[in-house]
């Protein structure tokens, strides 16, 4: 499903964020990559989403090589993957509904189904009641489920979070952690950026770890606790 | 394909909402391009109306053709027949009793005229030609001069093509007003749609990165460049309207005076559509430019 295969990532003024990162993700995994903060994960997550390309090295993901894709095909791969960014990325100005049809508005969805499954993903991260709330009204956590909602409404196979838990305090982060596990429990794949792996307890996810732009662990369904340590 | 016409609906929507949300921004754009149409449009007007008061000014872009003083029916027959083949237009024939009736009508002529031992007029024809083009009157003209008991044919064709130089020199200067304008709208649109992508950066940003095409990013933008340009033209519409609301009384007034008949015409709902369209068209260039230029950077 995700397979990343030799990558390096070399910025101009020099700076080597990533260095012959290789792994394989297969589909309906829950993965963790962690590390210390300046050790890679922002910058692979971008190359996953194919913000950035790397420098040397492929990612290919349900079988596109993001090396190879056109510009004009990006679209259509980040309709596929359901992205979460660290600071979220919500529309302030558009209450909590109209950020979750978003990218059923890019995709042309017929606005009554658009409308129907918007509300289930509401539900689903806990925010039935909130729809007509702007994201200004809501907390921290509840900002990320509405993430969380805008980023799976499209029922992508594959998301991708970029540290979906920072900033928020124990419980909520443990609620974000849930969803996601119901999420990887319906098969889909699920890739958690995160530096703060301990606070998941309950959760067996398989454990990627960067240290300095190299890949130095990739431990298989282990206690995220054992990893973290 | 029913997807693809939501999207539309759905970017002129957001087009729409972006006017409304702002309404004293967009009332002072719609002014600005409105001004800026008004005056080519004006021009234009004003270059047609005068045409149109020439073309109805007596003696202007007519032929005279007087006939020999001995002319007879047969001879005035004969000349109708070749008026008829060779298609020169309308015509009307003016007998020499009536010459001498209108002369005498005309002030101060009366006493003159009754002082006359015989009628001094001849029969004529007046011919208005269907192409008013100084080079085919004076064609017209020639061809009428060799006609058989044709004595004289009159054509002012010194001041029909004086006539002609002033309104292709009106024309011009209104077609490179237009030109002007024009550039002045699209620069207008341009900027307008510059800081409506500043101002909306985030949300660009943000559709970008889940998925959004350029097309469906630079579609509501296409469609306000569009519908300010086209709502600018119906408001240059409305301010000509209205100048001619002003003008119309006092001009014909003045025709009045000089023992005429004028009205200026208007603008038709053709001519309002043809605005509204340049407008629209002219917009969407702007917004189009703009667009291109200032969408890279979310690339």
């Amino acid at each position: 499903m995700i397979s990343a295969n030799a990558v390096t990532k070399r910025y101009p003024e020099g700076r080597e964020a990533l260095r012959n990162v290789s792994f394989e993700i297969t589909a309906g995994e829950l993965v963790f990559l962690t590390g210390h903060s300046g050790a890679g994960k922002s910058t692979l997550f971008k190359l996953l989403a194919a913000i950035e390309r790397p420098t040397s090295g492929s990612i290919v993901i349900n079988g596109q090589n993001l090396a190879a894709l056109r510009r004009n095909a990006l679209p259509y791969l980040r309709r596929k993957l359901g992205l979460i960014f660290q600071d979220r990325k919500l529309l302030f100005d558009r209450n909590v509904l109209d950020n979750v049809l978003l990218p059923l508005a890019i995709v042309g969805h017929p606005a009554k189904d658009a409308l129907r499954r918007a509300q289930a993903a509401l539900a689903k991260v806990g925010l039935p009641d909130r729809q007509q709330a702007f994201p200004i009204t809501l907390s921290g956590g509840e900002q990320q489920r509405l993430a969380i909602a805008r980023a799976v409404v499209n029922r992508p196979a594959i998301i991708l979070a970029d540290e979906p838990t920072a900033n928020l305090d124990t419980a909520s982060a443990n609620d974000i952690f849930d969803i996601f596990h119901s999420f990887q429990r319906v098969g889909v794949t699920v890739l958690i950026v995160t530096h703060d792996a301990f606070r998941v307890h309950d959760l067996r996810p398989r454990i990627l770890r960067l240290d300095q732009g190299e890949m130095t662990e990739q431990n298989e369904n282990q206690s995220p606790q054992g990893a973290a340590q | 394909m029913r997807a693809r016409l939501a999207q539309h609906l759905a970017a002129l929507r957001d087009a729409c909402r972006r006017l409304a949300v702002a309404p004293l921004n967009t009332l002072l754009s719609l002014l600005v391009i409105g001004v800026a149409l008004t005056l080519p449009t004006a021009g234009w007007l004003a270059v047609d109306n005068l045409r149109e008061l020439a073309g109805d000014t007596p003696g202007v872009q007519q032929i005279s053709v007087f006939l020999a003083i001995e002319a007879g029916k047969r001879e005035v027959g004969d000349i109708e027949s070749r008026l008829e083949e060779a298609r020169a237009g309308n015509w009307h024939f003016v007998p020499r009793e009536e010459a001498l009736k209108r002369l005498q009508a005309s002030e101060g002529m009366a006493e003159i005229v009754a002082s006359l031992p015989k009628n001094p007029l001849p029969d004529a024809f007046v011919v208005t030609p269907a192409d008013t083009q100084p080079e085919s009157l004076e064609r017209l003209a020639t061809t009428f001069a060799a006609w058989p008991k044709v004595a004289h044919v009159q054509l002012d064709s010194a001041w029909v093509k004086r006539f002609d130089a002033l309104l292709r020199l009106g024309r011009l200067v209104v077609m490179l007003l237009a030109a002007l304008f024009a550039g002045a709208l699209v620069t207008i649109t341009f900027n307008t749609i510059r800081l409506q992508i500043l101002a909306q950066a985030a949300e660009i940003e943000v559709t970008k990165l889940i998925g959004a095409t350029d097309a469906y990013i630079q579609r509501p933008l296409h469609y306000f460049g569009m519908l300010q340009g086209a709502l600018g033209g119906l408001c240059a519409a409305a301010l000509v309207s209205a100048g001619l609301h002003l003008l119309t009384p006092l001009v014909g007034e003045l025709a009045r005076l000089y023992g005429g008949h004028f009205v200026l015409h208007s603008l038709s709902v053709n001519d309002i559509v043809v605005l509204a369209a340049i407008g629209g068209s002219l917009g969407w260039l702007g917004a189009k430019i703009s667009v291109l230029i200032h969408l890279r950077r979310f690339a």
